[in-house]
């Protein structure tokens, strides 16, 4: 026994001095900068900068952007993925490898092919054009960044969505339908309260990247737009301003804790959150 | 004979273009236990299935009390099922779970309230309302599957497999639960197992079915002693299947000696089966059998011995309570009446399953 | 017969939003025009020049290279970690998976941001390690994700049995262990290598001036315009990927099709 538990200890201790000197330190980093001035003195300023006109700009755009993206890939995904998981078991696999076969492409270059697609002369106006349609006038602007936030977050909404619905015993929805219960009925009482926890994860896998991005804004929303990842983004490698950065980023932090906490609240198995 | 309440004519069913049912007729009375026996694949399911609403027969009809429900969804079916293992609904508690029907067709809360603690209590499970389904034991969930299903009051109670995951101790206590059950509510029970004890012990009606066919229906005394294919005598307990000559009316031909029997009407010299079961096999000394041989195994079973005796070029399976060591010559005699003459198979669904070992 | 083909449109409507950027990409690969914005008859003079440009040759090389490595050492690190964490008790568990998950469940910025800030305070020179470490930082939540699952089914008396039979720890492990969890390290393994190879945030906070990764390279062209050889590049690699899938998929179908059911991703 004293044997075992020497060499559990043996393997975990480097473990933890990984998690410790990669995960927790840096994160302490964060915070110790974040509530830092430049001379080391203890301040809230960097985290309440937030509030400045410019900041708190930045931040709503950024919520607002990313919770619309995140509604609209609920809409999309919950079907789609209700449509998959009715489908034959052998083609479960086959399933999965159309979401995740896109990631082999750069998501940089994946997402910039949106510009040639969106243009004023790009590709679908030219087949609006050609079917007599008005054009549509989105590149450069908030459209566009919730077009590039679905089209690079919607797989990661569909599959925890997916697999909590795959996962339904058939005979418990058919037992709904036995005692009486209609297909909305089904749905409201029984289908969409067992895929909860897929919801939640979801929303969380596409919540949390689309309110932090500053890629896909830079990307498809010209210069104009700054979401507040551009603004921590900027902070670091062109202001030099880590202070004011990292007292953002815990702004950030705060609102991916809040998150984490309401999905812990549904998701209490801890299930769905896999892809 | 009892009113017939449901009558399945003429159904068949396929998947993928694998014929599963084939022109299935049957007729289930009020108040009957009946039983669907046979090994998986048998089409058991998917008969059950069609009753409850859940597969769509390709053709035939399911009249219910005198109506054509063939088409109509199962939510508005006088039927309940019990699924193989439960299907209760997780996310709801007990009293939630057995609640859903009533709450669907709008019952008041005070009704719904009653209707909990009754089932409960007709379940041995009072006081369990506020669990939920997770915290319960197999037995336990069954249970509660089981009062979902009545506290609507169906006529007709479905039950796919549902001891099927308990463990053997179990499953003996819920079959006397099962049978107290169906006394006290007086409704119709079409239970789906493949375990032929089960259906011996609780049934009033087996159905034996293979390969989408129906092979025989009876009573289980009926299916036990006189089964009318190897089929059905192979399936249900152990038997001796010998392939044998109806020489004349009352005497047949086994491994060529005579064995005079009760069975008439075969005609001469027709190739017939012979069924008779181990415990129908008398062991005597050399000199009294009709046949002698010698015993090759013995193995004891607690209530009998089990032996395998070598004669006229077949191993009959014999069990009895007295016990002749291994290499004893011995007689064998069998009642004429416990012989029982069936027809050679006219169909591969009718032939006796080879035993896989 | 209305509903199959509305959800067969739907598929295929979905199908199309997320392939339409990939074949705009493949398109433009074989496009003569140096610009995006017109197309200038079709060519393969891009996937020519390719080999010619040192520049992203090199950038494939280090993109390669640190999924590889960080992959590959995600996957021992994981491993490892995984033995330690199930034989915990289940609070230390906890803490442990807790503490694993952060660089997945937080956003890929402030995981950026910390290893960067933590590289500066430890004087680290900023090039192909730094990036690695990061990388293989954010690899090993995947490859636990993957093992756990694994690691928690097994059936412990095997383990025990190899020692009665008279192995030594480490053969029983590598003989009995290892077998049933390697579906798990292999997606883990896989996961990872993907991961690290789509990364673009968390390389653009750790990489040094000089040392360019595909998604770096890319960012820094953007202004400017991708060169056309870029889409020649990626268009090979979604090829190579795609018929390396069809041939592992086609070849042992029935095999395949068991581990999908007990492991997958």
């Amino acid at each position: 026994m004293k044997n075992s538990k020497l060499s559990r200890r043996l393997l975990s201790t480097p473990y933890a001095a990984w998690i410790t000197i990669f995960i927790l330190i840096p994160l302490g980093m964060v915070f110790y900068y974040g509530l830092t001035d430049r001379t080391g003195a203890f301040t809230l300023q960097n985290v309440l900068d937030i509030m400045s006109a410019e900041h708190a700009k930045a931040l709503w755009y950024s919520l607002g952007l990313s919770l619309a993206s995140t509604l609209i890939c609920f809409l999309l995904a919950y079907p789609l993925a209700m449509i998959l998981a009715g489908m034959k078991v052998s083609q479960h696999s086959f399933i999965l490898l159309i979401f995740i076969l896109p990631m082999w492409m750069n998501f940089l270059l994946r997402t910039l092919a949106w510009q040639t697609l969106l243009e004023k002369t790009g590709v679908i106006n030219m087949l609006l054009g050609f079917l007599h349609l008005p054009a549509l006038n989105i590149i450069n602007t908030p459209y566009a960044i919730v077009l590039g936030m679905v089209y690079n977050f919607l797989p990661f909404m569909v599959l925890p969505i997916y697999n909590a619905l795959a996962k339904i015993d058939p005979n418990v929805v058919n037992a709904a339908k036995d005692l009486g219960a209609g297909r909305v009925q089904t749905f409201i009482k029984i289908t969409f309260p067992l895929s909860i926890g897929g919801v939640i994860s979801g929303i969380t896998m596409v919540f949390i990247p689309a309110l932090t991005t500053f890629v896909i804004s830079k990307l498809l929303g010209g210069s104009k737009i700054l979401l507040i990842g551009n603004v921590i983004e900027e902070e670091f490698t062109q202001t030099g301003n880590w202070h004011l950065g990292s007292g953002l980023s815990i702004v950030l932090m705060i609102f991916i804790i809040f998150n984490m906490v309401i999905s812990s609240i549904f998701d209490r198995e801890g299930e769905g959150t896999a892809l | 004979m009892k009113k017939e309440l449901i009558n399945l004519i003429d159904i068949s069913k396929s998947f993928d273009n694998e014929t599963v049912l084939d022109e299935l007729n049957l007729s289930i009375h009020e108040n009957e236990f009946l039983t669907l026996l046979g090994p998986s694949g048998c089409g058991k399911t998917t008969t059950l299935r069609i009753l409850g609403g859940f597969i769509t027969p390709d053709r035939g009809r399911v009249v219910f009390d005198g109506e054509d429900i063939t088409s109509l969804p199962p939510n508005r079916r006088q039927l309940n099922t019990v699924f193989q293992k439960y299907a209760l609904f997780t996310h709801m508690n007990i009293a939630e779970n057995i609640a859903f029907g009533l709450k669907i067709k709008n019952k008041p809360r005070s009704y719904i309230q009653d209707k909990i603690k009754y089932a409960l209590k007709l379940v041995n499970l009072e006081g369990y309302e506020k669990r939920m389904p997770d915290s319960l034991s197999g037995g336990q969930q069954q249970r509660i599957a089981i009062a979902r299903a009545i506290v609507n009051e169906p006529k007709v109670l479905l039950l796919d497999e549902p001891l099927g995951a308990l463990d053997l101790k179990l499953r003996q206590d819920m079959q006397y639960e099962l049978i107290r059950l169906k006394n006290e509510l007086g409704i119709t029970f079409v239970y789906v197992t493949h375990d032929q004890e089960e259906a011996l012990t609780m049934s009033d009606t087996i159905v034996v079915m293979n390969q989408g066919y129906i092979q025989q229906i009876g009573t289980p005394e009926n299916i036990y002693n006189e089964p009318e294919n190897a089929f059905v005598a192979d399936f249900i307990g152990d038997s001796n299947i010998i392939d044998s000559v109806m020489l004349a009316d009352e005497l047949v031909s086994i491994l060529g000696t005579k064995f005079a029997c009760v069975d008439t009407g075969f005609g001469h010299n027709t190739p017939v089966d012979v069924v008779i079961r181990p415990e129908d096999v008398e062991l005597t000394a050399p000199e009294e059998g009709t046949i002698q041989g010698t015993v090759t195994h013995l193995i004891f079973k607690g209530v009998h011995y089990e032996m395998e005796v070598e004669a006229g070029g077949f191993e009959w399976l014999v069990h009895s309570t007295g016990m002749y060591p291994v290499g004893t010559r011995v007689g064998i005699r069998v009642d004429p009446f416990n012989i029982q003459i069936m027809n050679k198979p006219e169909s591969q669904d009718e032939e006796a399953v080879p035993v896989e070992e | 017969m209305i509903k199959a083909t509305a959800k067969k449109v739907y598929i295929a409507l979905i199908f199309i939003f997320l392939y339409a950027p990939i074949g705009t990409l493949m398109v433009l690969s074989f496009n003569a025009s140096r610009t995006r914005a017109k197309w200038g008859g079709p060519t393969l003079k891009w996937y020519a020049a390719l080999f010619e440009n040192r520049e992203i040759m090199q950038a494939l090389w280090n993109t390669l290279l640190i999924a590889l490595v960080s992959s590959l050492t995600a996957v021992v690190i994981g491993t490892v970690a995984c033995i330690a964490i199930q034989g915990m008790s289940r609070r230390g568990r906890a803490v442990f998976m807790g503490i694993t998950n952060i660089p997945m469940l937080n956003a890929d910025i402030v995981t950026g941001i910390s290893l960067m800030l933590l590289f500066i305070s430890l004087g680290l020179k900023f090039g192909l390690g730094t990036i690695l470490l990061a990388h293989i930082t954010f690899n090993i939540p995947y490859v636990i994700l993957s093992i756990m699952p694994r690691m928690k089914q097994l059936n412990p008396n095997t383990y025990e049995a190899a020692l009665d039979l008279g192995a030594s720890p480490i053969r029983a492990f590598f003989q009995v262990v290892f077998p049933d969890i390697l579906p798990g390290i292999l997606s883990g393994f896989l996961m990872a290598f993907t991961m690290s190879l789509d990364d673009f945030i968390i390389t653009h906070f750790t990489k040094g001036a000089g040392v360019d990764t595909l998604s770096t390279k890319i960012y820094t062209e953007v202004k400017k315009g991708i060169k056309p050889e870029m889409y020649a590049l990626s268009t090979l690699i979604f090829a190579a990927v795609l018929l390396l899938l069809l041939l592992v998929n086609k070849a042992p179908r029935e095999k395949s099709e068991k581990t999908n059911k007990t492991g997958g991703i």
